[in-house]
């Protein structure tokens, strides 16, 4: 028999909390991005998960996922081009040292 | 029409062209004169319309027109107004309308009507003449017409209806609002020329002046009406209201509080003393002595106006007043009502005389002569005779009037003299400046002998010896004999001065250049002095007495007005020394006059020129100093310095003490402290403070912030799934 829908759920959940420990651990504002990417593609996860088995007629799904890969890069296109600005001005990528809005 | 209706409207017409000229027509000046003088012509046919009509009644005393309207309601009833004539104001509105006409149309002539407008005349002022120059350039003035013409036309017409309102009124209420109506144009007209101070000053003096009598006579009113309830004539004039307000006491309380003055007190009935209230009224509108002093002051109004306000009309209206309050003063018991408007009467006629025979001013003079003819009057009421103070009234309103308007002219052909030789320091008044002015104005010069004659009571033909005499002889022959020889003194006084100022004016030669260059006046001066000449000598026809024509033609003017009251008055009985006296003291006034003034040239030759009579016997002096300087002390003292500069300044300035006091103490202790302070500043305190806290969690790490937004929504996830599910 095949794998249950669960299984898939607690990859995504795991997939989803590495992601999110990235971001909140990393001090690297690339790392950061990266943990976002990861979170993501846990959502990603589930959303073909649930779209094959619980409605595999429809294509929603799929198309959901498909507008999440597109914002995604160009949300990694937008945070990169972010972080080079950060970085030509302060010369950092650390988002600790990014404190300007500090009181 | 009906006659009611008539006398209804008869009023009217002054008042309308009043309000269409200053409305509509004040600019246009020959619209403003066809208006007023068409609106008087209107007035003067429905008076004789009436007037014919009333004659053609049998025993028209006993059925007079009447009419009248409910006006006010007064509780249950209604106070009514109406309008009624009886014999009295027949012959009173005959003369009426005659002499406003005739007023109105001189105006025309006497405001210069079709002359150029003057050089440098200014409204407010007298016109000063206009330069023309003829073909040949030859320069000459002329006189200039009025600047304020058509305002002059609107206030006689206003003051026309006013007189037409007090004589067709059947009560007392419209009746003295026709009288106000004339107080008010009175003062008006005396200021017309309101650029001269001395006009200004007459003005005031002749408004106020008689506004002490009108105060007096407003309370008579309401006496009146508060005792019977009614204002109209006839209701007052019942026997038997008349006859209880004789018997009761004008002051019971008073009597009995003070019991030393109770045989004075008890002596005056009601009827007395609303009566002299209103004799009051007729005192100041008359001119009578102790209000007498505003008339020749009035004179500062133009000539036209002298004649309307104090030979026509407004002064006649107080002696009319007078003569329909006669039952109301005969009712007293006690008579002294009576006997102090004798008294009244008969000093003023002396009084004024000797004074008018002092004044060099041809205005002046006249004005004295009239305060003495009302004073002639009055006396006559004083002593019962009613008729032939009525008679009086009518021929004295006729020669009086005429004589004024004389004057005028002259005045007019003196300033045509003036402005001929250009010297303006020459007063055209002055009587003493003119003289041969017969040759020079023929038609004035007769016009003015025969009112001249008139008011001097030139035996038989003149309508002033008939009025007179019956005066003369009603004084005698009721037995006043103290007042029949005080008014025989009067008249053979007014015959001396007006002799003294025919001669003056009109015989000798010029005695300046002005006299010698004066010209008659144009037609509509004198067709109306004309016309007032022949009243002034056919009036007195219809009074004869009919002891002189030995009952041929009957005396219709006694049985007529006689007729208005109650119980006809009788004939005084017959006596030769009245006619004798009134024969001896109008020539002999008339020939002392001419002989002692024939030759006189200057003021300083005529040995008259007392001081105490040329100052008139010092009133305006003594009323100045009793009356005039107190009430401008009490203005001063009492009212500026103690009453407006203390009291109410105090006042006011301890308000404002007091709210500068609140404002301090609300700002120190309530705005500062609690609004300021505590509202605003503690406002912006607290939100500081709470900002100045909450800013520290605002660490500018990222992280931090992602780690505190995970945590609230783990812990609204947790809560949910607790409390929901």
């Amino acid at each position: 028999m095949s794998i249950p829908l669960s299984w898939y759920l607690i990859l995504a959940a795991a997939l989803f909390c590495i992601g999110l420990f990235g971001v909140l651990s990393r001090k690297n504002a690339i790392a950061i991005l990266l943990g976002v990417e990861l979170m993501l593609n846990a959502v990603n996860i589930n959303l073909v998960a649930f779209w094959r088995y619980l409605d595999p007629v429809q294509v929603a799904g799929q198309v959901f996922a498909i507008i999440v890969f597109a914002v995604a890069a160009a949300e990694v296109a937008v945070g990169l081009a972010l972080i080079i600005s950060i970085y030509r001005r302060r010369n950092t990528v650390v988002a600790d040292e990014v404190d300007l809005m500090k009181w | 029409m009906s006659t009611e209706t008539i006398i209804w409207v008869l009023p009217l017409p002054p008042l309308l062209a009043f309000f269409l000229i200053v409305l509509f027509t004040n600019k246009y000046k020959a619209l403003s004169h066809s208006i007023a003088v068409g609106a008087a012509g209107l007035s003067w046919l429905g008076s004789m319309v009436v007037f014919i009509r009333a004659l053609g009644v049998h025993e028209f005393g006993k059925e007079v027109f009447e009419s009248t309207v409910n006006w006010l309601p007064t509780g249950s009833s209604w106070f009514q107004i109406g309008v009624r004539i009886d014999p009295l104001s027949a012959v009173t509105l005959f003369f009426v309308a005659w002499t406003v006409l005739m007023i109105f149309i001189y105006s025309i002539g006497y405001h210069n009507f079709g002359q150029p407008k003057g050089d440098h005349d200014h409204a407010g002022l007298p016109p000063h003449g206009a330069t023309l120059a003829d073909e040949k350039g030859h320069k000459h003035t002329v006189l200039s017409i009025e600047p304020m013409y058509s305002r002059f036309f609107a206030f006689i017409g206003l003051f026309a209806f006013g007189m037409f309102t007090l004589v067709v009124s059947n009560n007392l209420l419209t009746m003295f609002v026709g009288w106000e109506v004339m107080g008010l144009c009175s003062y008006l007209l005396i200021g017309f020329w309101y650029g001269k101070e001395s006009a200004r000053n007459a003005a005031i003096k002749a408004f106020i002046t008689t506004r002490v009598g009108d105060v007096f006579m407003l309370l008579g009113v309401a006496w009146l009406y508060s005792y019977t309830g009614t204002l109209n004539f006839r209701e007052i004039f019942r026997p038997e209201i008349l006859e209880a307000m004789g018997n009761t006491m004008a002051f019971p309380a008073l009597a009995m509080r003070f019991p030393a003055l109770y045989p004075f007190l008890s002596s005056f009935s009601v009827a007395g003393a609303i009566g002299i209230l209103l004799f009051i009224g007729t005192v100041g509108k008359s001119a009578q002595w102790p209000l007498h002093v505003w008339l020749p002051d009035a004179m500062e109004g133009p000539t036209p106006v002298s004649a309307m306000i104090h030979a026509a009309t407004m002064v006649s209206a107080g002696v009319y007043a007078a003569l329909r309050m006669f039952p109301l003063l005969h009712a007293d018991q006690s008579g002294d009502a009576l006997t102090i408007v004798a008294f009244i009467g008969a000093f003023t006629a002396i009084f004024a005389a000797t004074i008018a025979v002092a004044q060099n001013d041809i205005k002046r003079v006249l004005a004295y002569s009239t305060i003495s003819q009302l004073g002639f009057m009055i006396a006559a009421l004083g002593v019962g005779a009613y008729v032939a103070a009525a008679f009086h009234l009518v021929t004295h309103a006729f020669f009086k009037a005429l004589l004024f308007l004389g004057s005028g002219s002259v005045i007019h052909g003196m300033e045509h003299g003036v402005l001929h030789t250009g010297d303006h320091s020459v007063d055209p008044q002055n009587m003493f400046n003119m003289g041969g002015l017969r040759k020079k104005m023929p038609i004035t010069f007769w016009t003015f002998l025969i009112g001249g004659f008139a008011l001097s009571g030139f035996p038989v033909l003149t309508a002033g010896f008939w009025s007179k005499d019956e005066i003369l002889a009603d004084a005698f022959g009721h037995g006043h004999l103290a007042v029949f020889i005080t008014l025989a003194v009067a008249a053979f006084l007014t015959a001396f001065y007006t002799m003294r100022q025919i001669t003056l004016t009109f015989l000798g030669e010029p005695r300046t250049k002005e006299s010698e260059h004066a010209h008659e006046t144009p037609w509509t001066m004198t067709v109306p002095l004309i016309i007032l000449a022949v009243f002034a000598v056919g009036y007195g026809w219809v009074g004869m007495s009919e002891h002189l024509t030995g009952g041929l033609v009957p005396n219709w003017f006694h049985e007529f007005v006689g007729g208005t009251l109650a119980e006809v008055p009788e004939a005084a009985p017959f006596s030769i020394i009245p006619l004798l006296t009134s024969l001896f003291v109008a020539l002999g006034g008339l020939f002392f006059g001419w002989l002692a003034y024939r030759k006189v040239e200057s003021p300083a030759q005529d040995k008259l020129q007392i001081p105490v009579l040329k100052n008139k016997w010092y009133f305006d002096e003594l009323y100045n100093f009793l009356f005039i300087r107190p009430a401008y002390w009490i203005s001063e003292q009492f009212t500026y310095k103690f009453m407006d500069s203390t009291v109410i300044d105090g006042i006011l300035h301890t308000v404002g003490r007091a709210a500068l006091g609140l404002g301090h103490g609300l700002r120190n202790y309530f705005d500062k402290p609690v609004i300021n302070e505590f509202i605003g500043d503690g406002t912006g305190n607290l939100v500081k403070k709470a900002g100045g806290g909450l800013r520290r969690i605002q660490v500018g790490r990222v992280q931090a912030y992602m780690v505190a937004s995970m945590v609230v929504v783990i812990i609204v996830a947790v809560a949910y799934y607790l409390l929901v599910m």
